[in-house]
């Protein structure tokens, strides 16, 4: 843990000063906020990934792979069309926000509480239908956007591409609050998370409140999926490799180890791929492909084993 | 003969529908005075039209070969890698001979399709047998894949927009008379699969049963193979990608008809048209005059259907 | 003494159970015995919470299920389903240190790590301690989660068909060992699928067919031929051999 706390600052410090020009100050506060954003992106995956994959029992799912982040696109595009362009687009962008995120935990917890719940026997099938909501989520997005404003090419291509390099600074205060308190109440129901990881009967027997617990994750899923989606756009199987290399470094099921391992995992894959792919190879927007590239490779294989559980 | 029929007859109507609708004004009765009226219907409706008829008859059809070659219904060219391993062959032949002419063009990109097609065969032959829906799933997740490498070449190489219009949203709004006849091949290849249809129901029994009945399985996987490729490639080329219809539709047919190909393929011809035609024509009304892609409207429509077939009985192969 | 007063279940329009109404002894090993989709397994998840109710009520030594805080349930009885794959790999130790999770909500006490180790020892499992439960086979795996159910150290044990997967030698063992617990103090209700491990273990038994109870009593009331032949509907033979029916179904 020390030393992958050391690696994510020497990631850091390579972002910000490698390569400094003349213009120094201009070129550090446009740098600390993308490494902000990233560090931001980084965590609020990893927790999102680490306990989805807690509440569903199941190791090779994210919740970008069921639908998660085509939800939330599905209902920033639903609530300008509901809402009209007048209203909502006087709101400042932190508190539109603050309604998108709120608006998706609902919609979240409608969806996949129920789906969890009842398709949690057939695993390959609960899977097939998180991809197959996300294709209808993203097509009606797409639809709606095309109602709005029948020229908008452009907002489709946004919500289909994620780029590290493009982090959605303005948002970036109110992310980094939900985000904090998303993380902290996540680490604060750690060991209960232990229990849940056990399956609902085992949990009820030993007294937890397993639905409520259930719930509540679901709720911080759905918080930190909308952050790292506003911030960058979607990125599917990142939180897989991030989540599957914390479980081997961990050792343990523990939560209190697995989160804080994870997000220094994520940190260290985004900081460090960001400086070597802008500064080494000149690669502005390519890191999210090249990470969702490996990860569904990743994915692919895993199935391929037969591991889906 | 009946289901087939009456889809005829629903074909008609919509047919006329699309005849009509458009921005431009137009008169059906003046055709034959007015010839601003009779350019429209000949160079933009009625070229549309048949481009749509086509594209849904081919992709149902291609849906159904798909579906015996891999013994599983959830898979179509869509979600199997096919369409992107197209989009992949194009985007080559637009780097190394941007100019070279459209045949090339469609050869590269069904020379693609095929290879990718074939590495989703033999990819899920390494899966366990029992896990039915496992199939769709390794498709869906190598089309996103083979999709991630087009979207990285095409980023590089500023051809993104153009893979944008083949990857994620096909549509008609473009095609006119001399653009689309590229569809009659793939429909001819479609037209291939069903004088073949009783090889492929047999493949469907299994490869011993087909070996046993003294057919060469190889041989008619290759046979789908080509068709499936063909025809999403030129799907794909001419107005892009169309989802779900290679899916859906065969199911609701051998649903209702079992999976005899020889009665079932121009069943599911017609439906896959008759689909394709009424929501190409939703998306044109219903931001009348500007429109919303088909494949838009075929990515709601369909996965509503999906999950519906994917919830209304137990998963069977 | 557990108390079900009134209990009906359904699912969608079947009917699981209907009006049951029963009391089980404390400090007593009962079986839960009955042809398939007798709704044995319904009643147990019911009465361990696992399952909401839809009529009736259910009492465990006085504490109303389900109005009783589920922390407070979870000190009183302790419940283990049929099969129970885990979303996380552990070792047998952290399992069943689980099991301990009623009494410090993730803060581990001298008193807890004491508990699980008797645990462990009751079970066999010290040898084991140290391995991952996936690498331990069925009957292993069976010990481990009921030496959980031990740690919890509550009063009442319900256990839902615990000799699933396990071979001749390990049933009897696990039986012997429930028994063990008995006369130690604790209650234990328990499904059965093999007739003969109620006969022998049990000192009461309820008998269940179609949703409501068809026989209740200790084991040389039930275990007759007659009772037996009209819950399972087949013709059988029981004899006595030291002094407990047994029952020859395979014949």
């Amino acid at each position: 843990m020390i030393a992958l706390s050391l690696a994510l600052t020497g990631a850091c410090a390579a972002y910000l000063f490698w390569g400094l020009g003349p213009k120094w100050q201009f070129v550090l506060s446009l740098r600390a906020g993308k490494l902000a954003g990233m560090l931001l992106v980084g965590a609020a995956v990893a927790v999102a990934t680490v306990l989805f994959q807690t509440v569903s029992r199941n190791r090779i799912l994210t919740p970008q792979i069921m639908g998660f982040d085509a939800l939330y696109i599905l209902m920033q595009t639903a609530l300008v069309a509901s809402l009209g362009l007048s209203g909502f687009a006087s709101l400042t962008a932190p508190v539109k926000f603050a309604v998108e995120v709120a608006i998706m935990i609902a919609a979240s917890l409608a969806l996949f509480s129920t789906l969890l719940g009842r398709a949690g026997q057939d695993v390959a099938r609960l899977i097939l239908t998180g991809v197959i909501l996300g294709v209808l989520f993203r097509s009606a997005a797409g639809f709606l956007a095309r109602l709005l404003d029948p020229n908008a090419f452009a907002v489709v291509q946004y919500a289909s591409f994620a780029s590290f390099a493009r982090v959605n600074t303005d948002l970036l205060p109110i992310a980094a609050l939900l985000t904090c308190a998303a993380i902290c109440a996540a680490l604060w129901v750690a060991p209960r998370l232990d229990v849940l990881a056990l399956g609902r009967p085992i949990a009820v027997s030993l007294g937890l409140a397993h639905d409520r617990l259930m719930l509540l994750a679901l709720s911080l899923v759905a918080v930190l999926v909308s952050v790292a989606t506003a911030l960058v756009g979607p990125i599917a199987f990142f939180g897989l490799i991030v989540a599957g290399l914390a479980h081997e470094a961990a050792g343990s099921g523990r939560h209190a180890r697995l989160l804080p391992m994870a997000m220094l995992i994520a940190g260290i894959m985004l900081v460090g791929g960001q400086t070597l792919f802008e500064r080494a190879l000149g690669l502005q927007s390519t890191l999210a492909v090249v990470i969702e590239f490996v990860g569904g490779l990743f994915f692919l294989w895993l199935l391929l084993r037969g591991r889906i559980r | 003969m009946r289901p087939a029929l009456a889809l005829s007859l629903t074909l008609l109507p919509l047919s006329a529908a699309s005849l009509l609708i458009g921005a431009a004004d137009m008169n059906l009765a003046s055709v034959g005075t007015d010839p601003q009226a009779a350019l429209i219907l000949t160079v933009s409706r009625l070229p549309r039209t048949l481009a749509v008829i086509l594209t849904g008859a081919a992709l149902g059809i291609a849906g159904v070969v798909m579906q015996q070659l891999v013994r599983n219904r959830f898979v179509e060219p869509g979600t199997t890698g096919t369409a992107e391993s197209a989009a992949l062959g194009l985007l080559a032949i637009a780097l190394i001979a941007p100019a070279a002419p459209i045949w090339v063009k469609m050869m590269a990109a069904s020379l693609a399709a095929m290879a990718g097609t074939a590495l989703f065969l033999r990819l899920i032959r390494r899966l366990p047998a029992r896990e039915v829906l496992l199939v769709p799933l390794v498709g869906i997740v190598l089309s996103t894949i083979l999709g991630a490498m087009v979207t990285f070449i095409g980023w590089q190489t500023d051809l993104l927009q153009m893979i944008g219009i083949w990857l994620f949203t096909g549509e008609f709004s473009g095609v006119i008379a001399g653009r689309y006849e590229l569809l009659w091949i793939a429909a001819a290849a479609a037209a291939l699969a069903w004088f073949a249809a009783d090889r492929f129901a047999i493949l469907g029994l299994g490869e011993a049963a087909a070996t046993g009945l003294g057919l060469n399985p190889d041989a008619v996987m290759r046979l789908g193979l080509v068709v499936v490729a063909v025809v999403t490639a030129l799907v794909i080329v001419t107005v892009g990608m169309i989802p779900f219809i290679g899916l859906v539709v065969p199911n609701i047919v051998a649903r209702g008809m079992g999976d005899n190909l020889r009665a079932t393929l121009p069943v599911t011809a017609a439906g896959g048209a008759a689909l394709v035609l009424a929501c190409d024509i939703i998306g044109r009304l219903v931001r009348y005059p500007y429109e919303v892609p088909v494949g838009t409207v075929l990515g709601v429509v369909g996965s509503l259907l999906f999950l519906w077939l994917l919830y209304r009985e137990p998963a069977r192969g | 003494m557990i108390e079900v007063q009134g209990v009906s279940h359904q699912i969608g329009k079947m009917p699981i159970l209907s009006d049951i109404t029963l009391r089980l002894p404390m400090g007593k090993l009962t079986a839960l015995i009955g042809p398939n989709g007798a709704g044995k397994s319904t009643l147990l998840s019911l009465t361990g919470r696992l399952m909401p109710l839809q009529a009736g009520q259910i009492r465990v030594d006085g504490s109303d299920i389900g109005t009783t805080d589920t922390r407070a349930l979870a000190k009183q009885m302790a419940i283990l389903s049929q099969s129970n794959p885990l979303g996380s790999r552990l070792r047998v130790r952290e399992l069943v240190s689980f099991g301990r999770w009623p009494h410090h909500q993730g803060r581990p006490g001298p008193r807890d790590a004491a508990e699980v180790e008797q645990a462990l020892h009751d079970m066999d499992l010290t040898p084991l301690a140290d391995r991952f439960l996936d690498a331990l086979s069925g009957g292993q795996r069976q010990r481990a989660f009921i030496a959980m159910t031990l740690a919890q150290g509550a009063e009442w044990l319900l256990l839902d068909e615990p000799l699933a997967a396990l071979d001749m030698a390990h049933a009897r063992g696990v039986m012997a060992r429930l028994a063990g617990l008995r006369d130690a103090g604790r209650s234990i209700v328990v499904v059965l699928h093999d007739i003969n491990h109620a006969a022998v273990w049990a000192d009461h038994i309820v008998a269940m067919k179609a949703g409501r109870i068809a026989a209740e009593g200790p084991p040389s009331q039930v275990c007759t031929a007659e009772v037996l032949g009209t819950i399972y509907d087949m013709e059988l033979r029981v004899m006595q051999v030291e002094g407990k029916p047994l029952v020859l179904h395979h014949l």
